[in-house]
C-alpha cells in the first residue's frame, strides 16, 4: 500500500469513529433544549473537563501556536501565558455565572445579559456581536481541515471535498446530539492530540538534533533574536504582550460558546476545581512549541507558518503517524467548529429570531428552529472556507477583540450593583465600534498596544462613568426572570 | 444580582499568577541562562504554569472552608 493510501485510511477511521461517537452521545436522551444546549445542567468534573478542553484545543492552537514560534518567534509564547491565566479568571467568575444561570434557566451569553439587565435591546446586542465574531472562527477551523487533511494525505484529498465531508459529519452529530455529541467526541479528539503532541514535540527534536537541548542550543545560536520578544516582528513587545495577554485572558470566557459551557456543569464547585486542573493541561502545548521552533532550522522560508508544524511531521514521521495526526487535526477542528455551530445557532432561534419576530414561540419550536439553522450556518462557514482570502487570521483577532467587550458587562453586572443598563449599552457599543475601526484600518497594535485592549479599556471607562451619570437600576428589575420576557 | 463575592485572599492569591505570568515580562524575556535544555523564557512560563495551579488549588481550599462555614451559621 502506498504512503498516501496509510496515511488516508487512518485519517478515514479517526475521524469516522469520532462521528459515530457524537452520533450516539445522545441516544437513550430526550433531546429537547435544555439538554441540546447545556446537556440538562448534570456535566461533572470529567464531562466539564472534556467539554472545555474540547474548546482549547482547537486547529489554532494546534497549527496556529506552532506557525506564530516559527513565523514569529518570542511573541507566540503569549499563548501560554493567556490561556493559564484565563483559568484563573474563570475562577472567580465562572461559579457565579453559573449561580445566576441556574436561578434564571439560561443558555446562553445573551440570556445573561437579558436578565441582568432586563433589557432584550441589549440582549439583542450582545446575541449579534455573538454570531458576527463566532462565524469567522468557524470558518478558520474549517480552513484548518482543509489544510490538515490535504498535507496529511499527500493531497490525496483536496481541501474542498475534506470541509465539504467535516461540515457534513459533524452538522449530522450536533443535529443528533448536541453539546454532549461535542464533550463525548472530544474524549478521542484530545487522547489523541496529546499523544500526538507528545510524540511530534519529543520526536522531532530527537531525530533531527539528538535532542530538546541540542535543539535549543542550535536555535540560540543560529537565530538568539527569535527566542524573545519582538523575535521576528517589529512591534510585538512587552507592551503587546501584557495589554494582549490581559485582553485575550479576560475575553477568553467571553466566547459565547465557552461561557455556554458554564452552564452544562453540575455545580459550581465543579467550574472551580476545573478552573484549578485546567492550567496544567496547557503544558501539552508546550510540546507544540518545541515542534514549531524546531522548524525554524529544519524548513526555513515557508511563506505559510501555518504549514511548518505538518511539513516537518510528514518528513520526520511513517505515513501512519501522519494519518494519525491528520486524524486528530481533522476533529481538533470539528469539535469547536460544532460547538461554535451549536452556540451561534442557539443564539440565532433564542435570543434573536423568538424576541424579535415570534414572542410566542414554545421551547421545543425554538429547538427545532436552532437545529435548522445548524444546517445553515453549516453551510455558510462551509461557503466562507472555501472562497476565504487571507484575512481569516485578523478576522479572528477583530472577534476575539469582539466578544471581550462582554468582559464589562459581565463582571460589574455580578459585582458592582451600581452598573446601569445604558451604561453597559453605551459601553458595549464604543468598545465594538473602536476594534472595527482600529483593526479594519490596520492599526492593531496602536501605540505598542493591543487594539482590542484600549478598546476595552474605552469600554470600562464609558460603563463605570456611564453608570455613575446615570440613575441607579430599581432593585426589582435585577431579579426579573427571564419567563416575563417571553 | 445577589451572587457570593470571591473572598479577599483568594482574589490575592489570583493575582499572583497575573504578577508572575504577565506584568513582570521585561524581567524574565531572555535566552540565558538556559534551564532544563530550553530557553529561560519557556521555561519560567512551564513553573508559572504549575505555580497558577497551585494558587488556585489554594483559593479552592480557601472558597471550600469558607462555603462551609456559611452553611454552619446559616
Amino acid at each position: 500500500m502506498s504512503s498516501a493510501a496509510v496515511s488516508l485510511l487512518t485519517i478515514v477511521f479517526i475521524v469516522v469513529i469520532g462521528a459515530a461517537i457524537g452520533l450516539l452521545a445522545g441516544v437513550h436522551r430526550k433531546m429537547d433544549l435544555e439538554q441540546w444546549t447545556v446537556g440538562g445542567r448534570g456535566f461533572g468534573v470529567v464531562l466539564v473537563f472534556l467539554l472545555m478542553a474540547g474548546e482549547v484545543y482547537t486547529t489554532f492552537a494546534f497549527l496556529g501556536a506552532s506557525g506564530w514560534a516559527y513565523s514569529r518567534g518570542g511573541p507566540a509564547l503569549y499563548v501560554l501565558a493567556y490561556l493559564t491565566l484565563a483559568y484563573v479568571v474563570s475562577f472567580f467568575i465562572l461559579p457565579q455565572i453559573w449561580e445566576v444561570g441556574r436561578k434564571h434557566g439560561m443558555q446562553t451569553v445573551s440570556d445573561f445579559f437579558g436578565v441582568l439587565y432586563g433589557n432584550k435591546y441589549l440582549a439583542g446586542l450582545v446575541c449579534a456581536i455573538g454570531i458576527v465574531c463566532i462565524i469567522p472562527y468557524v470558518q478558520l477551523q474549517l480552513t484548518g481541515v482543509g489544510i490538515i487533511v490535504s498535507i496529511a494525505s499527500f493531497d490525496g484529498i483536496g481541501r474542498t471535498p475534506a470541509m465539504a465531508i467535516a461540515v457534513l459529519l459533524l452538522v449530522a452529530f450536533v443535529f443528533a446530539s448536541g453539546v454532549r455529541a461535542v464533550a463525548w467526541v472530544s474524549i478521542v479528539k484530545d487522547a489523541l492530540m496529546v499523544f500526538a503532541a507528545l510524540a511530534i514535540g519529543i520526536g522531532i527534536p530527537l531525530i533531527h538534533f539528538g535532542g530538546i537541548r541540542p535543539m535549543f542550543a542550535a536555535l540560540a545560536h543560529a537565530r538568539p533574536a527569535h527566542m524573545t520578544m519582538p523575535g521576528a516582528t517589529a512591534n510585538l513587545g512587552h507592551a503587546w504582550f501584557i495589554s494582549t495577554v490581559l485582553l485575550t485572558s479576560l475575553g477568553f470566557y467571553m466566547w459565547p460558546h465557552a461561557f455556554a459551557a458554564t452552564f452544562t456543569a453540575r455545580s459550581a464547585d465543579t467550574l472551580r476545581r476545573n478552573a484549578v486542573i485546567m492550567p496544567l493541561y496547557t503544558l501539552t502545548l508546550v510540546f507544540i512549541f518545541f515542534a514549531g521552533f524546531a522548524a525554524v532550522l529544519l524548513v526555513p522560508g515557508l511563506a505559510n507558518g501555518d504549514l511548518a508544524m505538518l511539513t516537518v511531521v510528514r518528513g520526520s514521521f511513517p505515513p501512519w503517524f501522519l494519518g494519525l495526526v491528520g486524524g486528530a487535526g481533522a476533529l481538533t477542528a470539528m469539535v469547536p467548529a460544532s460547538i461554535l455551530i451549536l452556540t451561534a445557532a442557539t443564539l440565532f432561534a433564542k435570543n434573536l429570531y423568538r424576541p424579535v419576530f415570534a414572542p410566542a414561540m414554545t421551547d421545543a419550536q425554538v429547538g427545532k428552529l436552532a437545529r435548522l439553522m445548524v444546517i445553515v450556518l453549516g453551510v455558510i462557514s462551509l461557503y466562507l472556507a472555501i472562497y476565504s482570502s487571507t484575512t481569516i487570521v485578523s478576522l479572528l483577532l477583530t472577534g476575539y477583540a469582539g466578544v471581550t467587550q462582554f468582559f464589562p458587562g459581565v463582571v460589574l453586572g455580578l459585582y458592582w450593583k451600581r452598573v446601569t443598563t445604558a451604561a453597559v449599552f453605551g459601553g458595549m457599543t464604543a468598545g465594538v465600534i473602536a476594534v472595527a475601526f482600529l483593526m479594519l484600518s490596520h492599526r492593531d497594535p496602536l501605540f505598542g498596544l493591543s487594539a482590542g485592549f484600549l478598546a476595552l479599556c474605552l469600554n470600562f471607562l464609558v460603563t463605570v462613568f456611564g453608570s455613575l451619570l446615570t440613575p441607579a437600576l430599581r432593585r426589582d428589575s435585577w431579579t426579573r426572570p427571564l419567563a416575563t420576557e417571553r | 444580582m445577589d451572587v457570593k463575592k470571591p473572598s479577599a485572599s483568594a482574589v490575592l492569591l489570583g493575582l499572583i499568577p497575573f504578577a508572575g505570568m504577565c506584568f513582570s515580562v521585561s524581567f524574565w524575556d531572555r535566552i540565558d541562562p538556559m534551564l532544563f535544555g530550553m530557553p529561560f523564557n519557556l521555561f519560567w512560563l512551564i513553573c508559572w504554569i504549575v505555580l497558577s495551579s497551585s494558587c488556585l488549588w489554594a483559593a479552592y481550599k480557601l472558597e471550600t472552608a469558607r462555603d462551609k462555614r456559611d452553611a454552619r451559621t446559616r
